[in-house]
Parts: structure tokens; C-alpha cells; sequence
């Protein structure tokens, strides 16, 4: 069974046409794992290839679609409540992730799950924020204070509030990367650009082409890739829907003003490997200045090939764990100085895995 | 072919190494676990459920029960419940493997099987109608129904009501029925002839066994039923048996309240679930004797009430 099954029906979804019961197994295994059941469910129905799902395997993307569909509503009024939540202290609210695929209408946002609901505002208004945020009920999670301090001091957002109620969980944000990453890109210049976003008016989201810039230095700063590929998945139906030459001009020169060209360069290579997404000729040029040299390249194909594959048995060889563990210190590596780092990842080995109360969120 | 007609060293071995396929309801698993509890908790109480070639390609749950690999293996050993990949419960005492094996397929059709409105509640079936028992733990919701079905009700679930969110009707999902503490002899009592297996001791729920399901439940597992009653039982030491109407409104709400997808379902739980209730009549139900509670459901169910 091919262990990249999942990308190559999402490159060539056709191809399910011909699918053994066996492959069908397989395939709904690696979409659950990599959170990508329901987008496969939308692209089958898109494609008019639903019929070809055996009747009982159908009910998976069913179900998966119901979820999603529910989400979707779910954000749009989460949303709204945090509108009404900030509209007194009068913050720009902008709206990060999968909630601004969802607040834009963007075709990222199509049959997408969601964890949680990602916000940015200005860092001088955090404290008003937060306490804007509690006055509606929600809090800061359940965290050891080791990585409450950490969230605090290093991070580029504060601890998860969740709602008392409905327990929802937002991710206030000051900036897309922690101040002590190599490349942090001023959050000021991002927010100047945010654009209203067309479906919820009083919420902005980023400029398309800076939302694409967030999604790819997220998937090469963040130390857990439990859904790698579906990122890369936002990150392939973006470029699809803006596919002209203005915006690969725009894409190209942000990317070089908030230089984060790096981090694009590997977002697209790999979001050609596992989907095929098209990249004009003259964008690959541009970014040649930005590749690593061939060695680094060889390594961090080796890496990123198996750490952004769904995280299941059936995708994973005997160098997964190991690919995994790179991207993770990799990330760490990005993120802080190696006086920070050492005594972080420490921590995090040594000591949190015997607390109580472990950390929903790896920091 | 049935489980029971599998050797036993064969249903070790399979499920030891490439998993044995069988059949729930509207669900296939493929399980696979090392301990020996496991086969035997299978072997007692699945052996009418079809099985398949361990080759059979598809099954909606993978899912396995297996010891906790290092030093745990030797002291105080402890297995864990994994669904395809995802630990959703810490590991427990391996005393406990059967009894984690049921409530892990319960979290894998909870979380996952949203074509239908789950309501978490035990449902029974007689004459082609079907009586909804929700209720808070403690209430004696177990031992009713398996009364009932020791008394000529179909089992068509002790824990998951399924609600075809199409066609409004329930979905069986008949397998073995959970008794708590004391219900484990009220049972034993009532009919000596059942089968119920070993108790785990000291779990979250206290001590628990399990049932073996009636084999015509079991065999009837793919005919739906057409909801008819939602019963509120409540076992009360020295209480008359009574039955009182209740609101409807009221009972939607516990519904709502206690659905494990409810509130993933949008406005299809709202429709389904007032469905539901528009067509059901409601109940509170009081009982200490047994017997006399099954007389009641018995008389509720005549034909032409």
C-alpha cells in the first residue's frame, strides 16, 4: 500500500475511481489522522466523484463534512461574540489561520477542521484585551506555571483562553513569530495591510498574500506537525485561487520585505511534492537566492517529507521518528537562541512529562 | 462465520497478530490486543457476531488493547486503548482490558459516527417499537434493560441510542450490556441462566461486568426500529412501580443535554431531535422490584395501547 496515498489522491482524486476496498481502508485512516477527511469529502463532491466512495465507507466523509460544515457556522459566531467582546476598548481585530479563511470565504476554508481560533492585536493592547476577553467569559487554560512564564516571556502569544461555556479556545496573538526567532517580521507592517474581511464585517484578516506568508513560516517554525499536509493544503488552495502573475509579483516582494523568503522557498517546494501545486517558472528564480545549498536541502527533504506526512503508521518508515524529532528541534532552533533553548527543551524532556497537569499545548 | 465458531488458540493468535474482523451494528472493527483477557471477553460475549478473514481489506475502527510496553509489563501491569494511532485514555490496570476495549468502541462511535444523533441512553425494541431509557449514572437504567431483554425485549443498545438523522429511526447497536456494582447480582438473580463474565474491581465506575447479549438481538442487529416511548427510569429501594407522563419540552432538553453530538450537529440535531420527541411519549418511570418493572414495560407494549 503506497504510504503516500492520501497526497496522491489529492493530487489526482480521480484515481479513487479505481480504488480497492483496501485502498478506501487506508485512505479514510490517513485523511482522519491528518484532519483532512472532510476537505476530501468536499473535493470528492466538487469533482462529482462522491459515487464512487463504496456505500460503506460513504459515511466517514459524511460525518466528517457534517463536522466541518458545523464548524464553519461555529467560527463565524465565535467570531462575532469576540467582535462584541472587544467593540468597547475599540482593537483592531484581525483574525489569523482558519478563521480568516473562514471571516474571507477563502477556499481554505473548505471542509477544514478547526482547533481552535487564532486572533492577532496590537502588542501595547494585550492587557485590555485579555481583560475584555475574561469579562465574556473566557479564561486562561490549564497550564503548569513553567509554561505559563514561557507563553509570557517568549512567546509571540499569550496563554489559550477558553470559554467557560461553549469552551472554545482563542489564541491571542501579538506578532506571527516570537520576538527571539531569527526573522520576526514586524507585526505593525503585517496589520497595515489586513484587508475587511468580505463575510464579517469589523473583522479584518491579513492581505492574501501575507496570509500565505503566515501559513508557510508557521509550518516551518512550529515545533508539532500533527497537520503538516492539511497546512500545506490552505497554503495549495490559496495560491490556486490567486494564481496570476500580480499576485506571484506581490507574493514575491512581501516575501523579501518581511524576509521570510526561506521560509516560502520550502512551503512551495513542499507543497509541490506532496500536491502539485503550480508554481510559475519566474517565482522559482526569484526564490533561488533564498535556497539553502544543496546539502541543507538533501537534509531538510529527508526531514520535511516525512514530518509533514499525515502522522499515521501507515505514511511513517523507519526514519519518521527521527524526521520528526529534527523538525521539532528545528523549530525550537528558529525560535530561540541556543542559550534559551537548551534549558527550554530541557524542561520540556525532564520535567513536564512528570507534572500533574500536563500541557494541552506544546509550547 | 461466527466467533464462536473460531478455535479459541486462533482467536489468540489473530488477534495477537494481524487483528480478527468482526461486525457491530452498522460498524466493522478490526481488533487486535496481547492480553489474554481480551480473547476471552471476546470469546464469552461475541461469539453469535460475524467474524471475517484477518485479509478482509475495510474496516471503519481499527482499534487495539495492548500492555504497556517496559518495566509495567512486570509490575503492576497496565494496557491502553488505541484507535488507530489516538490514546484518548490513560492506561489502566490490566484488569480492566475488557472493560476498556467496550468503553473505547463506545468514545470511537461517539466521536466519529455523526450521521446519526447519538443520545447516550440504553434502547429496547418489542413489536417493532422502541423504548428510549436515558439517565444519569445510578439510576438502575443497566439493570432494566438487561431485565428486559432477559424478558423477551430486543437489546438494540445499552449506551448508544442511534438516531438515523434521515429517516428518524434507530439504529441497533446490540453488544455486550454493562452491569455496575450491585446490578451484577440483582441480574445474576433474576435469571440464572444468563451469562455474565468475570468483573473488573475498582475501575472509575466502580466494579463492572458484562452481559452477554441475547443471540436474537444480535442476529437482528441490521433491522432498525421505529422510536416510540422515552422512558425515564429511576430504581428507588421500597418505591411502587409507576409510570407518570412528562413534558416533552423537558425531554428534549435532557436530550439535548446529554446527546454526545448534539451540539456538532447544528440545526440537523434541532430537527432531528425534536423529530424525535414529537413522536415519542414521555415518561418517568419509578421501580424497585424487578419483575414488576418488566410486567409494566410488558403492559405499555401491548399491542393495540
Amino acid at each position: 500500500m503506497p504510504r503516500d496515498l492520501l497526497a496522491r489522491t489529492l493530487r489526482t482524486p480521480d484515481s479513487v475511481t479505481r480504488f480497492s476496498m483496501g485502498e478506501w481502508d487506508v485512505l479514510i485512516r490517513q485523511a482522519r489522522a491528518a484532519g483532512l477527511l472532510a476537505r476530501l469529502a468536499y473535493r470528492f463532491r466538487r469533482d462529482s466523484l462522491s459515487d464512487a466512495i463504496p456505500a460503506g465507507a460513504r459515511w466517514h466523509f459524511t460525518a466528517a463534512e457534517t463536522l466541518a460544515d458545523r464548524q464553519r457556522t461555529a467560527i463565524h459566531w465565535e467570531l462575532a461574540n469576540i467582535r462584541t467582546a472587544l467593540a468597547d476598548i475599540d482593537v483592531p481585530l484581525v483574525a489569523l489561520k482558519g478563521a480568516a479563511y473562514v471571516a474571507s470565504g477563502s477556499p481554505a476554508a473548505d471542509g477544514r477542521l478547526f482547533n481552535d481560533i487564532d486572533i492577532l492585536v496590537p502588542r501595547e493592547r494585550l492587557p485590555e484585551v485579555e481583560n475584555a476577553l475574561m469579562l465574556a467569559g473566557w479564561h486562561a487554560s490549564h497550564l503548569s506555571d513553567y509554561d505559563k512564564r514561557y507563553y509570557r516571556r517568549w512567546m509571540h502569544e499569550i496563554p489559550p483562553m477558553q470559554h467557560i461555556q461553549r469552551e472554545t479556545v482563542i489564541d491571542v496573538h501579538h506578532a506571527i513569530l516570537p520576538d527571539t526567532a531569527r526573522y520576526h517580521p514586524d507585526s505593525g507592517k503585517l496589520r497595515s495591510r489586513a484587508v475587511p474581511a468580505s463575510e464579517l464585517p469589523g473583522i479584518c484578516v491579513l492581505a492574501p498574500e501575507d496570509r500565505i506568508l503566515h501559513a508557510a513560516t508557521h509550518l516551518f517554525h512550529d515545533g508539532e506537525l500533527p497537520h503538516g499536509l492539511r497546512d500545506l493544503t490552505d497554503i495549495d488552495l490559496q495560491l490556486r485561487e490567486a494564481a496570476t502573475p500580480e499576485f506571484w509579483a506581490h507574493l514575491l516582494a512581501r516575501a523579501e520585505e518581511l524576509q521570510l523568503q526561506r521560509s516560502l522557498y520550502y512551503a512551495l517546494r513542499y507543497a509541490i511534492h506532496f500536491l502539485d501545486t503550480p508554481v510559475p517558472e519566474r517565482a522559482w528564480s526569484a526564490l533561488e537566492s533564498a535556497a539553502p545549498n544543496r546539502l541543507l536541502r538533501t537534509l531538510m527533504d529527508a526531514v520535511f517529507t516525512r514530518a509533514l506526512a499525515p502522522d499515521h503508521a501507515t505514511c511513517a518508515d523507519r526514519f519518521t521518528p527521527a524526521a520528526r524529532l529534527a523538525a521539532y528541534v528545528r523549530a525550537h532552533w528558529l525560535r530561540m537562541p541556543i542559550h534559551l533553548l537548551i534549558p527550554h527543551l530541557a524542561h520540556k524532556a525532564f520535567v513536564s512529562p512528570y507534572q500533574e497537569n500536563g500541557t494541552p499545548k506544546a509550547a | 462465520m461466527k466467533l464462536l465458531q473460531l478455535p479459541p488458540a486462533d482467536l489468540r493468535r489473530q488477534l495477537a497478530g494481524a487483528g480478527v474482523w468482526m461486525r457491530t451494528g452498522p460498524f466493522s472493527l478490526r481488533v487486535q490486543s496481547d492480553v489474554p483477557d481480551v480473547a476471552e471477553g471476546l470469546a464469552q460475549l461475541y461469539g453469535q457476531f460475524e467474524v471475517r478473514s484477518t485479509h478482509e481489506a475495510f474496516a471503519d475502527f481499527h482499534v487495539s488493547v495492548r500492555s504497556t510496553p517496559g518495566l509495567r509489563r512486570w509490575i503492576r501491569p497496565q494496557i491502553s486503548f488505541d484507535f488507530d494511532g489516538m490514546r484518548p485514555f490513560k492506561p489502566l490496570p490490566r484488569d480492566q482490558a475488557f472493560p476498556m476495549l467496550e468503553w473505547g468502541l463506545n468514545w470511537c462511535v461517539s466521536t466519529q459516527a455523526h450521521q446519526y444523533l447519538i443520545i447516550h441512553a440504553a434502547v429496547v425494541e418489542k413489536h417493532g417499537r422502541a423504548a428510549i431509557l436515558p439517565a444519569p449514572p445510578g439510576s438502575g437504567k443497566s439493570t432494566l434493560t438487561a431485565g428486559l431483554v432477559l424478558s423477551g425485549w430486543r437489546l438494540l443498545s445499552d449506551e448508544l441510542t442511534l438516531i438515523d438523522r434521515k429517516t428518524g429511526r434507530i439504529q441497533p447497536l446490540p453488544r455486550p450490556v454493562s452491569l455496575k456494582n450491585q446490578s451484577i447480582d440483582v441480574i445474576r438473580r433474576f435469571d440464572g441462566e444468563t451469562f455474565i463474565n468475570r468483573a473488573s474491581h475498582d475501575t472509575i465506575k466502580g466494579t463492572v461486568a458484562h452481559m452477554r447479549p441475547p443471540r436474537d438481538s444480535v442476529l437482528r442487529q441490521h433491522e432498525s426500529a421505529q422510536p416510540a416511548w422515552i422512558i425515564f427510569p429511576k430504581w428507588e429501594a421500597g418505591a411502587a412501580t409507576r409510570l407518570t407522563p412528562r413534558s416533552q419540552a423537558q425531554t428534549f432538553m435532557f436530550l439535548a443535554q446529554n446527546a454526545f453530538n448534539y451540539s456538532q450537529l447544528g440545526a440537523d440535531g434541532f430537527r432531528t431531535g425534536t423529530a424525535l420527541v414529537d413522536q415519542t411519549a414521555c415518561y418517568d418511570f419509578r421501580y424497585s422490584d424487578l419483575a414488576e418493572a418488566v410486567a409494566a414495560f410488558d403492559a405499555l407494549a401491548e399491542p393495540g395501547r
